[in-house]
């Protein structure tokens, strides 16, 4: 798989414009929020802004700009359900944080590197949600390996594909 | 310092970020009891900012699919017409039976005056939207505070209970589905009258929780909702139970598959307002105990008006508000059968196959349902006409604090618990 690695100078840096920095994430929330409506399965396997946030973080190259944006969106979809708030925002931010922090070290432009990324972010945020909600709220968790692995796949091939659509937005800095 | 602060800025503000929202999370645990009113304006934001969305989606949706279905798409529509209207006679027939059954029913609730719950008025809403998190399973109703909606209202389907309003904003509700962990709703078995407690799995999976391992409960059973949780009136739809297995501490773990498809909600009813009233015929005419006893037994020989009066007036039961007794000459002779209830032909009152808190005279019930349940069934039917001012009696709902309530299902053949109305 060709993950390359390169220096600082080396990668691109990108920005969005502030209808896409808003937008995207706002359409993300929402269609997470609607399509389980009809399709109840996809709350289970998908998490459409857990790709945005790693889409954003690793396009901006940046690990405060990743950070926050993965806080912010977490924070969002943390108040969009009824747990206490700052569950989603807690792992969202270390998967910016992540996501940013890998795409200052490696090229992650290509469709096998973003599968990997995504699979691997996935589980991280899987894990980091269970264990603060396990560990600071006391919510009945239960870990299950293949359906995070399930899950993680599912996310890494719908964020492939949503990446490459989210590519026509971005700016050369 | 600085150099050191500089090189790990990055790693210090992520630190700072999380730290942060771990404070607000303890916040939150701490104050759990009042939290919801403290983040109440943060979600207020987040649903303001994606439920206009969700709203024109619905809209849209909606619009396009009724255009579809009701001036275009008519195929099949007479012989569906026709299939309906042989449905109505069967239903005909079957409400006359029925009927007959909740007359029944209510007769024996004034027996020991009970309170009646009606359901007096619901709300129709358009499910809109949903968390988007398996973890918190919420739905998003249409319809908020400006319709009269309030926090912990029932939610319900005609096919069965969904959950309750969890928050209310002007124009939009947060409703708790049943299959959330953290749900909990009274609930039990509609043949075993076994109670329990509903509770949500992390997977989605509905459990009954609370029922002793040495209770036989059969595969396919209907669960009801208890009534013990306030919310819910009694007897309400819950589900079907499909798998019964060892739970943890003695109990069985029940496994239910909800009645209302909680995973395709479109449309579901808000029960803004129940009534309480004592339990009334349906003629509106209180009658006392002995009066329905003296109906049932022909036997009885009719007694002269003057001992009827001496009798009606030492027992001096039944409800503070009773109308003149229907036969009131025969109310002596209940009165004493009922005092020597030594025999097989004596009077009293045995419990209903049904509910452990409805007693009544099962054996002269010729027009009881075959299943027993004593559960008057215009409870599903009321729930499922949609919108306002409904008056038909839903469920009976045991007087809290009456002596003829007990908390746990008595055995099928004991004796009822002793009421102050019955005639003794």
């Amino acid at each position: 798989m060709p993950i390359t690695y390169t220096s600082g100078e080396q990668v691109e840096v990108y920005r969005f414009s502030f209808p896409v920095t808003i937008g995207v994430p706002l359409l993300a929330l929402f269609v997470q929020a609607f399509v389980p409506l009809r399709f109840p399965r996809f709350a289970v396997y998908f998490d459409l802004p857990l790709l945005v946030t790693i889409f954003f973080a690793m396009a901006r190259r940046s690990p405060i700009s990743g950070l926050v944006t993965g806080s912010v969106i977490g924070l969002a979809q943390d108040m969009l359900g009824h747990n206490p708030i700052g569950i989603y925002g807690i792992a969202k931010t270390v998967v910016g944080y992540g996501a940013s922090s890998l795409g200052v070290k490696l090229d992650v432009e290509n469709a096998g590197a973003r599968f990997l990324v995504t699979l691997g972010f996935y589980l991280v945020h899987a894990a980091v949600y269970f264990t603060v909600a396990r560990g600071l709220v006391n919510m009945t968790q239960t870990w299950s390996w293949p359906r995070g692995i399930v899950a993680g796949l599912a996310n890494a091939f719908l964020g492939v594909l949503l990446y490459f659509l989210l590519d026509k937005f971005k700016q050369r800095t | 310092m600085e150099s050191v602060l500089g090189r790990y800025r990055n790693l210090i503000i992520l630190v700072g970020v999380l730290f942060l929202q771990v404070l607000g999370l303890a916040m939150q645990v701490k104050n759990s009891g009042n939290d919801e009113e403290k983040t109440r304006l943060i979600r207020v934001w987040a649903v303001d900012a994606v439920t206009p969305f969700e709203r024109a989606v619905v809209w849209a949706q909606n619009g396009s699919r009724d255009l579809w279905h009701n001036y275009f798409y008519l195929r099949g529509v007479r012989a569906e017409n026709r299939q309906l209207k042989q449905q109505i006679e069967h239903m005909r027939l079957e409400q006359v039976r029925l009927a007959d059954d909740a007359a029944q029913a209510r007769r024996l609730q004034i027996l020991l005056a009970f309170k009646e719950q009606f359901i007096s008025r619901t709300v129709a809403a358009q499910v809109i939207g949903s968390s988007g998190s398996d973890l918190s399973r919420i739905i998003y109703l249409d319809k908020g505070k400006n319709a009269g909606i309030e926090p912990d209202m029932a939610v319900m389907t005609s096919d069965g209970i969904v959950g309750k309003v969890l928050l209310v904003y002007p124009s939009v509700a947060q409703v708790l589905l049943i299959s959330d962990q953290s749900s909990g709703v009274g609930a039990m078995l509609e043949k075993t009258r076994l109670q329990g407690v509903l509770r949500g799995t992390a997977n989605g999976e509905v459990v009954l929780e609370r029922v002793m391992s040495d209770e036989q409960v059969p595969v396919g059973e209907t669960i009801l909702t208890s009534g013990g949780d306030q919310i819910f009136p009694k007897g309400l739809p819950v589900g079907k139970v499909t798998e019964v297995g060892s739970g943890k501490d003695l109990f069985l773990t029940i496994k239910i598959k909800p009645a209302a498809d909680l995973s395709k909600l479109e449309e579901v009813l808000v029960l803004i307002e129940k009534q309480e009233q004592p339990a009334a015929s349906e003629d509106g005419v209180h009658l006392r105990a002995s009066d329905i006893l003296a109906q049932r037994l022909p036997s009885v020989p009719d007694k002269p008006a003057a001992d009827a009066k001496s009798a009606a007036g030492a027992a001096g039961t039944g409800t503070a508000n009773a109308a003149t007794p229907l036969q009131a000459p025969i109310k002596p002779q209940i009165t004493k059968a009922a005092k020597n209830s030594s025999g097989a032909s004596s009077v009293h009152i045995t419990p209903l196959p049904g509910p452990p808190t409805e007693p009544a005279d099962a054996a002269s019930t010729p027009s009881r349902k075959s299943d027993g349940t004593g559960v008057p069934t215009t409870a599903p039917t009321t729930a499922a006409e949609p919108d306002a001012a409904q008056t038909k009696p839903a469920v009976p709902r045991p007087k809290s604090g009456s002596p003829s309530t007990p908390s746990t299902p008595p055995p099928p053949n004991s004796q009822p618990p002793v009421d102050q109305n019955r005639p003794q």
